[in-house]
């Protein structure tokens, strides 16, 4: 019982930080109707990002979020409006070749991050790293807390950001109908670039809070982008609040798999209920919320 | 042009050039067995490219998953070498039949899905093949894979196997391009509601697109698997490094065009050698690890202004350079 409540207490800590990841590519794939496949590796320059600061100038990880998250966001919108806006009107056979473009950019940061920095393994060793807090028989990583109570508090400003401001409106409105949306006076160009900043952003934010307690190498971010979409799909394609239990779903899913079937399955479970997910219930979970 | 009045053949005169040029090579130049390995490398490339253009270019099921048909095929090959030391050349026919088969398994699953829905099933049921290759160790030997002594020492007998494999495919989709399955194919890419609605039964000649690919990507396995002498999971389900670089080649190379992928492996395998050697020895040393940085940029580059790839954008690359006269060669 304790190995079940251990598992589940786990699982549900990193769902935290899934879910971030989560939203970040359910907005993407809300508004601008992609895949995100660079996504992981936004996470990965996060990481990068942050690790270099704790390594040359002994800033502590969770300070140099203030440079990592900007850093990203603005890197995405540059992605964003120099890279894929640009297709938009572009005539091509496929009509995936914005998706097809993301996984260029993936492999160019990948191969960026792997010349500046080597494919060595790097990890943050903070005071904090190795804490643990004992609670009735649980123990409970510490990093891991922190990142559950940054991750439901980043949520929380997510939901108050989209239901409730001007440019959330407009975000959801754009994910809507972007023709609708333009013609009610949303600069939705606009729009689009920001949200893609903003997905960016957010899994950065999830990369930072993951860093003390994973370890980083250039190759990190192609796990991460398929568990962000295995998430989102299991939400319901550009749906928050379902992006939030799709998060919570799979590391719980993936935790209690590796305890009990193997640990070398752990990576296949998400995979296998997304397949499944995919073909059934190809909505998600986003039957059962509204946004 | 001589030929635009006469019916178009099979096999055009440029083609038989191209054929000839690269059965020739060999003979003349006296190669590395550096070279020699690339311009098998490139072989293998172009059979991967030109499966995966029938299915996506041709038919528009765009697959993120090709590493799952390649990693059948080459454990087709592996396996009963495995366990009852048969030859693996046999994969060469097994691997097919084995893409095909397990193609049309995930193909009642993912042929369920559209568009980007499609590609993301693909793409994790390959994944999913990687890490079930991964684990069961009685069946695959796990991350250890499979060991077998190559046949011949020499490169050359590899170099002609895989140029009339290469011709075998590339021939075989000529051909299904100018039945009516072809035009069927591209019926579905265009629009498949519409397709459907004129009455082509969408599903089964998806399911022969799938067929064709399958094979030609299984067939590609086994024969890594014969040449290299050693697979694992992580190489031959690579999700970077099959199933991606195989998008990519036939992305630089021209989606939806016969030759395209031929040419995207060929430049593929060129700038990341050219780079990986440090342009053959003769620039600095640390620009050899810059070889899938510089290849990431390229995919950047002709995404951006080549959308059609380099041979659907043949007129436009000829307009932009003037030294090309208006030529067409599809």
């Amino acid at each position: 019982m304790n190995t079940f409540l251990q598992s589940l207490v786990s699982g549900l800590l990193i769902g935290g930080l899934y879910a971030i990841i989560g939203i970040g590519m359910s907005l993407i794939m809300g508004v601008l109707k992609i895949i995100n496949l660079a996504h992981g590796q936004l996470m990965m320059v996060a990481m990068y990002v942050t690790w270099a600061l704790w390594q040359f100038l002994g800033i502590d990880p969770y300070l140099s979020i203030i440079i990592a998250v900007p850093f990203v966001f603005f890197l995405g919108e540059g992605i964003s409006k120099f890279l894929l806006h640009p297709l938009m009107e572009k005539d091509s056979i496929l009509p995936e070749n914005q998706v097809l473009m993301t996984v260029g950019i993936g492999m160019v940061l990948v191969e960026l991050a792997r010349s500046i920095f080597s494919s060595d393994y790097r990890s943050v060793q903070t005071s904090y790293t190795d804490a643990n807090i004992q609670l009735g028989g649980i123990s409970l990583s510490v990093p891991m807390v922190i990142a559950f109570v940054a991750a439901i508090i980043l949520t929380s400003g997510m939901f108050y950001l989209l239901t409730k401001t001007d440019l959330g409106r407009s975000i959801r409105a754009t994910a809507q109908d972007k023709d609708a949306a333009t013609l009610m006076g949303i600069s939705s160009g606009k729009i689009t670039v920001f949200t893609y900043g903003l997905g960016s952003a957010l899994v950065a934010a999830a990369g930072t809070f993951l860093l003390p307690v994973y370890y980083l190498y250039p190759d990190v971010g192609p796990i991460f982008t398929v568990k962000a979409f295995v998430i989102t799909i299991l939400g319901g394609m550009g749906s928050t609040v379902g992006a939030i239990a799709g998060g919570l779903v799979l590391g719980i899913a993936e935790t209690l798999g590796a305890t009990y079937i193997s640990m070398g399955y752990r990576d296949a479970i998400g995979l296998v209920i997304f397949l499944l997910v995919l073909v059934f219930f190809p909505d998600g979970l986003k039957r059962f919320t509204k946004i | 042009m001589k030929n635009k009045n006469k019916k178009q053949s099979l096999v055009s005169r440029n083609e038989w050039i191209i054929l000839l040029v690269a059965i020739v090579i060999p003979f003349v130049f006296d190669f590395s067995p550096y070279i020699q390995g690339l311009l098998i490398f490139i072989l293998m490339w172009v059979i991967l490219g030109s499966s995966w253009n029938l299915l996506a270019g041709f038919t528009g099921q765009v697959s993120f998953g090709h590493a799952a048909y390649f990693g059948i095929g080459a454990y087709a090959a592996g396996l009963p070498y495995l366990h009852y030391h048969i030859s693996p050349w046999w994969g060469l026919l097994t691997g097919g039949i084995a893409a095909i088969v397990v193609g049309y398994l995930l193909g009642i699953m993912v042929f369920r899905l559209r568009g980007p829905y499609f590609a993301l099933g693909t793409l994790a049921s390959a994944e999913i093949l990687r890490i079930v290759f991964g684990q069961e160790e009685w069946l695959t030997n796990g991350h250890n894979g499979i060991l077998y002594m190559t046949t011949w020492v020499s490169k050359y007998p590899y170099y002609f196997i895989g140029l009339a494999l290469t011709v075998a495919a590339l021939l075989s989709i000529k051909i299904i391009m100018k039945t009516k399955a072809g035009f069927y194919f591209l019926s579905i890419r265009e629009d498949e509601d519409a397709a459907s609605a004129l009455g082509i039964n969408t599903k089964k000649y998806k399911n022969i697109s799938t067929v064709v690919s399958t094979f030609w990507a299984g067939v590609a396995g086994a024969f890594y698997m014969i040449y290299m002498g050693f697979i694992d999971p992580e190489v031959v389900f690579a999700l970077h490094n099959i199933s991606i670089i195989t998008i990519l080649v036939a992305i630089i190379g021209g989606v939806g065009t016969i030759w395209g992928p031929a040419i995207g492996a060929v430049v593929m395998v060129f700038v990341q050698e050219f780079f990986r050697s440090a342009f053959f020895g003769f620039g600095p040393q640390w620009i050899s690890g810059m070889h899938a940085l510089i290849f990431g940029l390229l995919v950047i580059f002709v995404i951006l202004y080549l959308p059609g790839g380099i041979m659907g954008d043949w007129d436009l690359i000829g307009k932009k350079l003037k030294f090309v006269k208006k030529a067409k060669v599809n």
